[in-house]
């Protein structure tokens, strides 16, 4: 018989970045006894990739700042579809989740006075984004990991045991969940190293899985980022929203391929960075849409000013939100005035002196330099579209990051809904603070609350059977590396960043086609750190996610945020009402329109009216006051 | 455009392995990594690497490379010559588990002897203030993507598997100043422990950690070093050690310093923890299970009073259960356990 | 099977690599070439200082730092710019008593130096990722090694030969007619305080006792300033402790050459 190594927890974090760590943190706070799995080594998560900071409204460098702003911008970058409790939440909790980082240790850069400093971001009103130089998602998560280490320490000195309270099993994957009576039990999961299963007793589990970018060829996410979250609370009998919603970040590097996919942070054009084509023209001008030209420059002259007086100026329209500036690159692409690899330039060698660049961009000097020896103190960067960031996710409840699974919470980029169609740049790792303590916390009550379920040894037997499956068929088996460049290349093609419907339909037949071969996927060698067939294991989990975007990308008959629809290029204020709602149906995946819930009316009135009128309804409108709501 | 290289790549496990011969296609612009990941996509599906951001910014891909300690995704194909064989092994000083992965547990096991930032008691969330040029210093530090190649190449415990016990590393050496100039950090006596927990008058300064940093930290000048004359200050300094020996301070001072290596077990009511718990205890101090907590036993399968099934009826599986779990077969193999026979001769020492 | 109760315990082995070095670059070069400096220096300086002689021209004012200060009775007359208290020294003590030991010790336990010395001279390690030929390796933490702490008061001392090093250049503006005067000689020893002024000052226990210590530079405005000057000397420690090392055995092969009457001092001025 096969060997399963079992553990009792009180309460299971799956994943090892931001949102997962901040959960475990909280659940082991409040007394559990808490197991934190994590995909790769303790800290290397890909949250260590957010360089931009940290939104949060302290009003550190603004007083004018407050959560209502924030709130405000967050709403406005989703395009009204978050779940607003969720974006009021957010703002209003992000700061002391911040302020507590520093109680961990954290050290962010200052202002004069000695308080946490703020920069600038795309969308956000006022400076707001706490930073550490770019490197604040390491910042971030070596955070958490030390204060992670001296909850050990204090555990060591109280039972003798480092581990005895919260213990990271580091390169470890999950394959399963185990629902009983329609609440969790446990989890299933094999050891990398050695390629023994492991087998979790407990009541709640926290979903920190991150994203699903490794489904696509040109992404900036590491290859932990295959969708498990997302498929193990599908297979669990939970549900996603918005997973039409993916944002591509606008500037990746497409040149030179050492460097593919790898981003190029918003700062770049925060500290004067300008988009140009392959003719010299700043392109960003032609591209503004009327939702914010009251707030975006008109000329060259008056964006070169903001920079120093942001005040009396209006933004440069390489500000837009992310979405907006993919768009923009993508068309001057495709209008035939991109570089050979697909993309445009980004300038700051001509707007910056070299020392300054370096002194404000130190990680992505060194890093460009280093990885493809490009100086970006002396040439434009080749940038482009990159799969970035998945707004949907596990559809959860705004306080308690509950998914619709008793006993399974969701919290950073695997949970849906605090984004909308679009996430604004910084409001990820706050998001993933607030809502990882949140998890965290509400795990914790769950777990107090509900007496374990005994996980049956029948669908033990069974998770142990599907995963050794690719093992047993060997190598006659499709080749799992060949199915995901396949797979890749088709979500590349036909659910990128510009859709059509017909390339849709054509996508969910070649989805099914791979979802065939999947099954029959098998790989040599044995199990002992066997990267074939950790992959083939992930291939399902991204094959299933994938289906989930194609075909609610198919449904939406709109452009908003994150998806956008050749064939439908406007808003359409009815679909601003409807969320799409994935679940698994046998093996595939069945969708439904559910209403995305009605903002309560103070938070409503924070908004003018000639803005609202912009996303909604003549009905929903007809109930506002039109002087300032 | 791609032309076909000549790679030597170890394979093997802990049982032993060889350097192996590829021929593969190298494009324009490609670093290592992408050449290890094109060997698994088309020749070897198996080939254990270790990676994650493949952007220099998780520290994840440390192998070694022509001998010298690179991260594979920040070394670019363009820096060896035309023709030139590239010959990438696992790090050297950490126990193999298989191919280019080594088991870095030894890492983890250090950073966890070191305590954390000690917040000032005063003073509550938001009410931090600290001038830039006060955390500068500590920032760079903070750079680290501990990638443990600086741990790796140092000679201490590369050449010598004998001193990691008492050795923390470069890594934890940064650590430590990064605390120890925290501008609010609390705790007082990180020089001495530098000293006598981390083993830092180990570092004879060859600066083989600052030259392998792939974040450019001067791991030497701006951390161990000033560590190591703060040292001084406390310890070495004439005035203060003829005030010590005349006041018989020695005693007052010192004992706050050491985590215990010696404590108890944890008593079994967990089902996981109990054994593990004194494994991990001793780590530093034993030869025994050095690199490795050992797997926790499996636990039995108690139902939801935590007791086991009385009948075949209410259980799932057929006859009785092992309270020791389903799987476990005795006598266990003796070259299996985690547990050494007390010897003759005492061969731990006293690091004081 | 394997159990899952434990896992192999004891040592786990390490990738089996036999070869010593996998490294294709010339990393033998680096060590080789310091070695050969620094047991030149180590001859040179060995054999000088049991001379004698040859370390001072009465002309010229030039005393060779290896001897200075000089303070026996049994030093050439005008050579003991700070008296004799000390008599008259056996022919095999060294003149330069005083000082050699300083700056001796002062370059010994120097931090640059140590990692030089380290790799070239006890191959410890040669190269990074060369294994190193000891069987045992115990660091700086037991005697003698554990001196190597002392650097901050060598430090201290050198600094007070520094001073003595200056006296002496001013005192090398001697023409030959008693008067003010310049020579190739005066120019090389300004050029050798220079150098020895930039060696002391980058050292890493000038940079600590400046304001590396502190905690809070912002309270110490003025402190952090000398330690921000002397952070970015302290880049170049490696290159001032080599240069001074080339300069010292310049000026003193120079001044013995002259004190010699092996060649003649080319005179600028009078």
């Amino acid at each position: 018989m096969t060997n399963i190594e079992r553990h009792s927890y009180d309460v299971v974090v799956i994943g090892a970045g931001g949102a997962g760590l901040r959960a475990a943190i909280e659940a082991r706070l409040a007394g559990k006894k808490t197991a934190i799995i994590s995909k790769s080594l303790f800290g290397k998560a890909h949250t260590v990739m957010a360089e931009g900071g940290a939104a949060a409204a302290m009003g550190n460098v603004n007083p004018n700042d407050n959560w209502m702003v924030h709130f405000r911008d967050t709403m406005r970058g989703g395009k009204f579809l978050n779940n607003f409790r969720m974006a009021e939440l957010h703002a209003k909790e992000a700061p002391d989740r911040i302020w507590e980082l520093e109680t961990y240790g954290a050290l962010f850069d200052r202002t004069k006075t000695g308080k946490i400093s703020q920069r600038n971001f795309g969308g956000h009103e006022y400076p707001r984004l706490a930073h550490v130089g770019d490197r604040t998602g390491l910042e971030l998560i070596r955070t958490l990991q030390q204060k992670i280490v001296s909850l050990q320490q204090e555990d060591y000195r109280e039972f003798g045991d480092y581990d005895a309270k919260i213990r990271v099993f580091a390169e470890t994957t999950i394959t399963e969940l185990f629902i009983e009576d329609g609440r969790v039990a446990g989890c299933f999961g094999y050891y990398r190293e050695s390629g023994d299963f492991v087998l979790f007793d407990a009541p709640a589990i926290v979903l920190a899985t991150g994203g699903v970018g490794k489904s696509y060829k040109v992404t900036s996410n590491s290859w932990e980022y295959t969708g498990d979250g997302h498929a193990l609370a599908l297979r669990a009998g939970a549900t996603l929203i918005n997973m039409e919603f993916l944002q591509f970040h606008p500037t990746g590097m497409v040149w030179p391929p050492s460097v593919k996919g790898i981003l190029v942070t918003e700062s770049v054009r925060g500290d004067g960075g300008v988009l140009k084509n392959t003719k010299g023209e700043r392109f960003m001008f032609n591209y503004v849409p009327d939702v914010f030209r009251k707030q975006y420059a008109e000329t060259p002259e008056e964006a070169d000013r903001w920079y120093e007086d942001p005040d009396n100026n209006r933004r440069p329209p390489e500000l837009l939100p992310r979405d907006e500036v993919a768009r923009a690159i993508n068309s001057e692409v495709k209008e035939g005035r991109g570089t050979p690899a697909g993309g445009v330039l980004l300038d700051i060698a001509s707007r910056l002196p070299a020392e300054q660049v370096r002194k404000r961009l130190p990680s992505m000097y060194h890093q460009f330099k280093e990885l493809a020896d490009v100086d970006i103190t002396k040439q434009p960067m080749e940038v482009g579209p990159t799969c970035h960031y998945v707004m949907g996710g596990v559809e959860v409840d705004a306080d308690t990051a509950q998914a619709h699974v008793e006993g399974l919470f969701a919290a950073g980029e695997v949970s849906g809904g605090m984004h909308g169609s679009n996430r604004l740049g910084g409001n990820s790792l706050s998001d993933l603070l607030v809502f990882g303590k949140r998890a965290g916390e509400y795990a914790a009550k769950f777990a107090d609350a509900h007496p374990r379920k005994k996980v049956s040894a029948a669908t033990v037997e069974a998770a142990v059977e599907t995963a050794l499956a690719p093992l047993n068929r060997g190598e006659s088996g499709e080749n799992p590396y060949t199915l995901h460049s396949e797979l890749q290349q088709v979500m590349g093609d036909l659910v990128g960043i510009i859709r059509r419907q017909g390339e849709l339909e054509q996508s969910l037949g070649r989805l099914m086609e791979l979802k065939e071969r999947a099954k029959k996927v098998g790989v040599g060698g044995g199990r002992r750190y066997n990267p074939g067939w950790h992959l083939a294991l992930d291939l399902r989990n991204m094959l299933i996610v994938s289906e989930c975007t194609a075909k609610a990308a198919l449904q939406r008959e709109e452009s908003r945020g994150g998806h956008t629809r050749e064939d439908f290029p406007g808003m359409n204020p009815q679909w601003r009402l409807v969320n799409l709602v994935c679940s698994l149906e046998g093996e595939d995946i069945a969708l439904t329109r559910q209403p995305v819930p009605t903002m309560r009316p103070e938070l409503l009135g924070l908004f003018d009216y000639s803005e609202l009128a912009k996303y909604m309804t003549p009905e929903e409108l007809s109930g506002l006051d039109k002087d300032g709501a | 455009m791609g032309t076909v290289r000549h790679f030597r790549v170890w394979r093997g496990d802990e049982s032993g392995g060889q350097l192996e011969d590829f021929q593969v296609e190298v494009n324009e612009g490609e670093v290592v990594l992408d050449i290890i990941h094109r060997l698994q996509a088309t020749q070897t599906p198996d080939l254990a690497v270790r990676w994650n951001c493949k952007a220099g910014k998780c520290g994840s891909c440390s192998m070694e490379i022509n001998g010298k300690p690179r991260l594979g995704c920040m070394t670019r194909m363009s820096t060896f010559g035309e023709g030139e064989t590239v010959t990438v092994t696992p790090v050297r000083t950490f126990p193999i588990i298989r191919d280019l992965v080594t088991d870095v547990s030894f890492n983890y096991q250090k950073a966890r002897e070191l305590p954390a930032f000690e917040p000032p008691k005063d003073l509550q969330p938001g009410e931090y203030r600290m001038q830039q040029i006060d955390v500068e210093r500590s920032q760079e530090f903070r750079k680290c993507i501990e990638c443990f190649l600086c741990q790796n190449v140092c000679h201490v415990i590369r050449d010598h598997e004998e001193n990691k016990p008492t050795f923390s590393g470069p890594r934890f050496f940064i650590r430590a100043a990064e605390l120890d100039m925290h501008p609010l950090d609390e705790r007082e006596n990180r020089k001495e422990m530098a000293q006598q927990e981390q083993g830092l008058g180990y570092c004879n300064i060859t600066k083989c950690c600052t030259e392998v940093c792939p974040e450019h930290i001067k791991i030497t000048d701006n951390a161990i070093i000033p560590m190591k004359e703060r040292v001084v200050d406390r310890k070495y300094d004439p005035i203060v050690w003829l005030g010590r020996k005349i006041f018989r301070r020695d005693q007052l001072d010192e004992p706050a310093v050491s985590t215990p290596h010696r404590a108890p077990a944890m008593s079994g009511a967990s089902v996981s923890g109990g054994e593990e718990a004194a494994a991990a205890g001793t780590q530093a101090s034993t030869t025994t299970n050095w690199h490795h907590t050992p797997a926790a036993p499996q636990a039995a399968p108690v139902g939801e009073d935590g007791k086991l099934n009385l009948t075949e009826l209410t259980s799932d599986r057929a006859a009785a259960q092992s309270p020791f779990g389903d799987d476990v077969t005795f006598p266990l193999p003796t070259e299996n356990l985690s547990y050494q026979h007390p010897r003759e001769e005492k061969p731990k020492h006293d690091e004081h | 099977m394997t159990s899952t109760v434990t896992r192999p315990g004891g040592t786990r082995p390490r990738a089996a690599i036999a070869a010593r070095t996998l490294r294709t670059d010339r990393w033998w070069f680096f060590p080789l070439s310091i070695a050969a400096i620094l047991g030149f220096f180590i001859v040179y300086s060995t054999i000088r200082i049991f001379m004698n002689k040859y370390y001072w021209v009465d002309d010229f004012g030039y005393l060779t730092p290896l001897y200075s200060p000089c303070l026996s009775e049994s030093c050439v007359p005008g050579s003991a710019h700070f008296g004799t208290p000390f008599g008259e020294f056996p022919r095999w003590l060294p003149l330069g008593l005083a000082a050699f030991p300083i700056v001796a010790g002062f370059r010994v336990t120097c931090y640059y130096y140590r990692k030089a010395g380290y790799r070239s001279l006890w191959l410890s390690p040669q190269a990074c990722g060369v294994a190193e030929p000891h069987k045992k390796y115990t660091g700086e933490r037991g005697f003698p090694l554990i001196g190597m702490n002392s650097h901050r008061y060598f430090f201290y001392l050198a600094a007070v030969v520094l001073l003595i090093n200056f006296y002496d250049a001013t005192k090398a503006f001697h023409g030959a007619d008693g008067g003010f005067g310049v020579g190739l000689g005066t120019l090389i020893i300004w050029v050798n305080v220079a150098m020895l002024t930039g060696y002391t000052l980058s050292c890493h226990a000038c940079r600590h006792v400046v304001g590396g210590r502190l905690k809070h530079f912002s309270k110490h405005p003025v402190r952090y300033r000398f330690w921000t000057l002397v952070s970015k000397l302290n880049a170049r420690h490696g290159t001032f402790a080599m240069s001074s090392l080339v300069t010292v055995i310049l000026v003193d092969a120079y001044i013995m050459s002259v004190s010699a009457g092996w060649i003649t001092d080319f005179r600028f001025y009078n």
